[in-house]
């Protein structure tokens, strides 16, 4: 980045003269997301598929897009209640402006999720008010122009869906819902992003977002076990697309393909280990994410639909998911909807403590720090948290987790246990106040790397508040994208800091049965105390 | 000058000399005092119905509440039961607290940037005058009762008298009228204050202030320095409320301007962001429990849609996965 962080974090970002229906987006090259190739979108089925860019002057629409984007429009209003209130009711007192992650890092007003959403509001009331036809502009309507359609392109892949702006909107106004009806709207005119569309395509194709093929994910693990039996002495053996197993286990392929997720996947394979877990993967269904959220709500349909499909032919009592946020918005609010009753499988059981997930009793799915909070408070597992004392641990709340369901205090249980230096960041950017890493819901690309670093720096400046007041040296969150955006985003504004798994911190306060003394932690570096601890840490 | 502030002082002002031209006018008294109240009144419970029916009739595809608290999971984890509810009584709990206290917007902060330090401060003067704003107009509202009901509730008398606590002038001041004024000008300066907020504020966030200024304004006028006939006001909101309207002698022409602006209030309710009233109660960040792992949640037009099937799959990847030693279901 060529851009100084002292200089980055000096927001400087004059309001326009004009308004702001009359200023044009920025589209030069580092400002958008590289288009959807031409086979991709052929091969998902999306419209008007054509090798094009966001820089060019012609985004070759097709012929009839603003037939096209109003009959749409209406069709969304006809199905979604949300839409339909959320686009009536905002009386635009700005308390949503600042608490924007977007915002705060670029300063430019239509990142407000206010003004994000009046781009779209504006063509509502065009299009579908008496008050906005009559007035026009000064009733704050606009006609559809290609402008508004840059403009729409470039904002709605300027939010990550994270909801942080629908907690402090007193009438709950979730731009999250904007933002994915804004996203359908472009996709219907053949307007999407690579980052999302070829994880989609692989999704369908090989079964994760990676197109890691199953071969190549049995290898994989399979590498992560050999290196398991270096770290504790332990060979694990996991089953792969197994009928009869109890528990099918998904986890975003994120772990299975880059680190550090990498050492959360092979947390997770030691703790089932050491339980003497009856549990499958799946090749089929080896992806928890789901980049169709980030789509339209029919992508993100078939590509869930995998799971439950895969259950059912396993013949598993349920399913166990891993550490992923987006994967837990689609499964806690949208699964059991969308591809239940998942009346073939059985309550969630722990088989080792014996309690019951009554709080998933229909989808049928649990959380693994939900299943890992319940084995450590019976006493099931025998930790050693001294193993992470060169970890100095703060915790991340991924936004879906914390504002689409509320897993807040497990993974706060699970790190404690496994860890003994642990510090809250800031009230005002934990739990439900959490602040996005900045490169969610398909922002996790390169070209936008200037937008990503701005967009993460609220969150980043938080860990910087408690690295240099509290030392804390290690970044823990739960979720892949997190696992993947992070890190770089540690490296521009708080070097020093390293980003982990939950799992992998249980990994190595493991003390698994019949395991040799450990030396080398997960990531096969040396345990501090341990033989040949350079004692550089 | 910003043209959305001029346009909407404009528009109250031309529609207050309207008024006040007809109220002039004994031509037009009877236009101004019974027909067009009558007309408001009509338009906006008919828009109001309009609208909800119009939110009602979309459905609720998913259940996606925006949860601020600790889920329920563990039993020996606490659960937050109303920032996170699972049940209807949870969320009936939520809901008040959002509309009552207007929960969310208590907890609105500043962020402010300073050297390399982002810092969020709390920033409760939006919550504030929010507040005293709806309480004032509500009481003022209640208030207002007086000109409608024969003889006068005890309730309304005492929450006069409540108003009028502390006894300053003559007629007492009742604190209501004053609050709400006091209330709506701050919530104009500061929209006009924050360039942010002004560069984003449309014609449609002026327009409502300066007519509900103008209301009370005019109001406390009336009270305070015209002191107008209130026995002849009362006569003719009596006539209205029971279905026998007569403008009696003696109104005064501001009384018409103040009856015009309250009758502009109620037909552009409906069809205005002033909706946002019905529309919390319709909010499905707020006013769903987030259960939907516990009870599946119906989704009325859910489609049916073809995805690749582990069949699929596996003709793709058979030889492969053979090779690989994972089980498939046909060898061959």
């Amino acid at each position: 980045m060529d851009i100084k962080p002292e200089e980055m974090i000096k927001i400087h970002n004059p309001i326009p003269k004009k308004s702001w229906m009359d200023t044009p987006p920025d589209l030069s090259e580092g400002k958008f997301c590289y288009p959807a190739k031409a086979k991709t979108m052929e091969y998902l089925g999306i419209p008007n598929a054509r090798d094009w860019s966001p820089a060019d002057e012609d985004w070759k629409l097709p012929e009839n897009w603003q037939q096209i984007i109003h009959e749409g429009f209406k069709d969304r209003l006809d199905k979604y209640r949300s839409l339909k209130v959320f686009m009536d009711i905002c009386v635009r007192c700005g308390a949503c402006a600042d608490k924007c992650h977007f915002f705060i890092g670029s300063g430019d007003p239509k990142n407000m999720p206010f003004l994000r959403a009046e781009l779209l509001r504006s063509i509502y009331r065009n299009d579908f008010t008496a008050l906005g036809k009559l007035l026009g502009k000064i009733g704050g309507a606009r006609k559809i122009t290609p402008t508004v359609i840059k403009e729409w392109f470039s904002y709605f892949y300027q939010c990550t869906e994270c909801r942080r702006c629908s907690v402090f909107c007193p009438y709950g106004i979730d731009t999250a819902e904007v933002t994915m009806m804004g996203r359908e709207l472009l996709s219907l005119l053949g307007i999407n992003i690579n980052w999302i569309s070829d994880p989609v395509a692989n999704c369908s194709k090989t079964g994760n977002h990676l197109g890691i093929q199953p071969q190549n994910f049995k290898e994989i693990v399979e590498f992560f076990c050999e290196d398991i039996e270096e770290i504790s002495g332990i060979k694990i053996n996991p089953s792969f697309n197994r009928k009869g197993a109890e528990i099918l286990f998904v986890t975003p392929s994120g772990d299975a393909f880059a680190d550090p997720g990498t050492y959360t996947f092979m947390g997770y394979l030691m703790l089932f280990e050491h339980i003497g877990l009856d549990y499958t993967l799946s090749t089929y269904a080896s992806e928890g994410g789901n980049f169709g959220l980030f789509t339209s709500s029919d992508q993100m349909k078939k590509l869930n639909a995998k799971m439950y499909h895969e259950a059912e032919r396993l013949g598993v009592k349920y399913i166990l998911g891993g550490e992923c946020g987006h994967m837990w918005r689609v499964v806690n609010q949208y699964m059991g909807t969308m591809n239940g009753p998942a009346n073939f499988l059985e309550v969630p059981k722990n088989p080792i403590t014996g309690t019951v997930f009554e709080n998933s009793a229909s989808t049928k799915m649990v959380h693994i720090a939900e299943f890992t909070a319940d084995l450590i408070k019976h006493n099931k597992l025998k930790l050693d948290p001294s193993r992470n004392d060169h970890l100095n641990v703060t915790w991340h709340d991924s936004c879906n987790p914390a504002r689409a369901m509320g897993i807040l205090d497990e993974p706060r249980y699970v790190l404690k246990s496994v860890c003994n230096n642990f510090h809250e960041m800031p009230v005002n950017t934990i739990r439900e106040q959490t602040f996005c890493c900045g490169s969610g819901a398909g922002l996790n690309t390169e070209e936008i790397m200037e937008q990503r670093l701005r967009g993460g720096l609220p969150r980043a400046n938080a860990v910087k508040y408690v690295h240099e007041k509290y030392g804390v040296n290690s970044l823990a969150c739960m979720c892949a994208i997190d696992r993947a955006a992070l890190p770089p985003l540690m490296d521009y504004w708080v070097p020093g800091v390293d980003v982990t798994g939950l799992h992998e911190l249980v990994g190595n306060a493991l003390v698994m049965d019949g395991e040799k003394e450990r030396t080398l932690n997960l990531r096969l570096e040396d345990l501090p105390g341990a033989e040949g601890d350079s004692d550089e840490r | 000058m910003n043209v959305n502030i001029v346009l909407s002082l404009v528009a109250v002002v031309v529609l207050g000399a309207l008024a006040f031209l007809g109220g002039s006018a004994p031509a037009l008294q009877g236009v101004f005092g019974i027909l067009i109240p009558y007309i408001a009144f009509v338009m906006f419970l008919g828009g109001f119905i309009w609208r909800i029916m119009k939110w009602a009739k979309s459905p609720v595809p998913f259940r996606i509440p925006t949860t601020c608290g600790q889920q329920k999971s563990l039993s020996w984890i606490k659960h937050d039961k109303i920032e996170n509810p699972t049940t209807g009584i949870g969320v009936v709990i939520r809901m008040a607290l959002e509309i009552l206290t207007f929960r969310s917007l208590f907890r609105n902060t500043k962020a402010k940037i300073i050297g390399d330090r982002i810092s969020y401060e709390l920033e409760l003067w939006l919550w504030l005058f929010a507040l005293v704003f709806h309480y004032s107009f509500l009481a003022v509202l209640v208030r207002h009762m007086r000109f409608f009901l024969e003889p006068v509730p005890v309730c309304i008398t005492f929450l006069e008298a409540v108003d009028g606590f502390f006894q300053i002038g003559l007629p007492i001041v009742l604190m209501s009228g004053v609050l709400l004024f006091a209330a709506v000008a701050f919530l104009f300066l500061r929209r006009i204050a924050t360039p942010t907020l002004r560069y984003a504020s449309l014609a449609a966030d002026y327009f409502p202030l300066f007519l509900i200024m103008t209301i009370a304004g005019t109001g406390m006028y009336m009270r305070y320095f015209l002191r107008v006939d209130v026995v002849a006001v009362k006569e003719l909101t009596m006539g209205l409320a029971t279905l026998h309207p007569s403008i009696p002698a003696n109104i005064d022409p501001f009384l018409f301007v103040h009856l015009f602006l309250v009758c502009v209030l109620f037909v552009y309710f409906p069809f205005s962001k002033l909706m946002h009233a019905g529309g919390i109660f319709f909010s499905p960040t707020r006013n769903m429990a987030n259960n939907s792992r516990i009870k599946r949640h119906i989704n009325p037009w859910n489609p049916d849609l073809p995805f690749v099937t582990y069949e699929k799959y596996e003709n793709a990847f058979r030889e492969k996965m053979i090779e690989a030693g994972i089980p498939v279901e046909k060898e061959s």
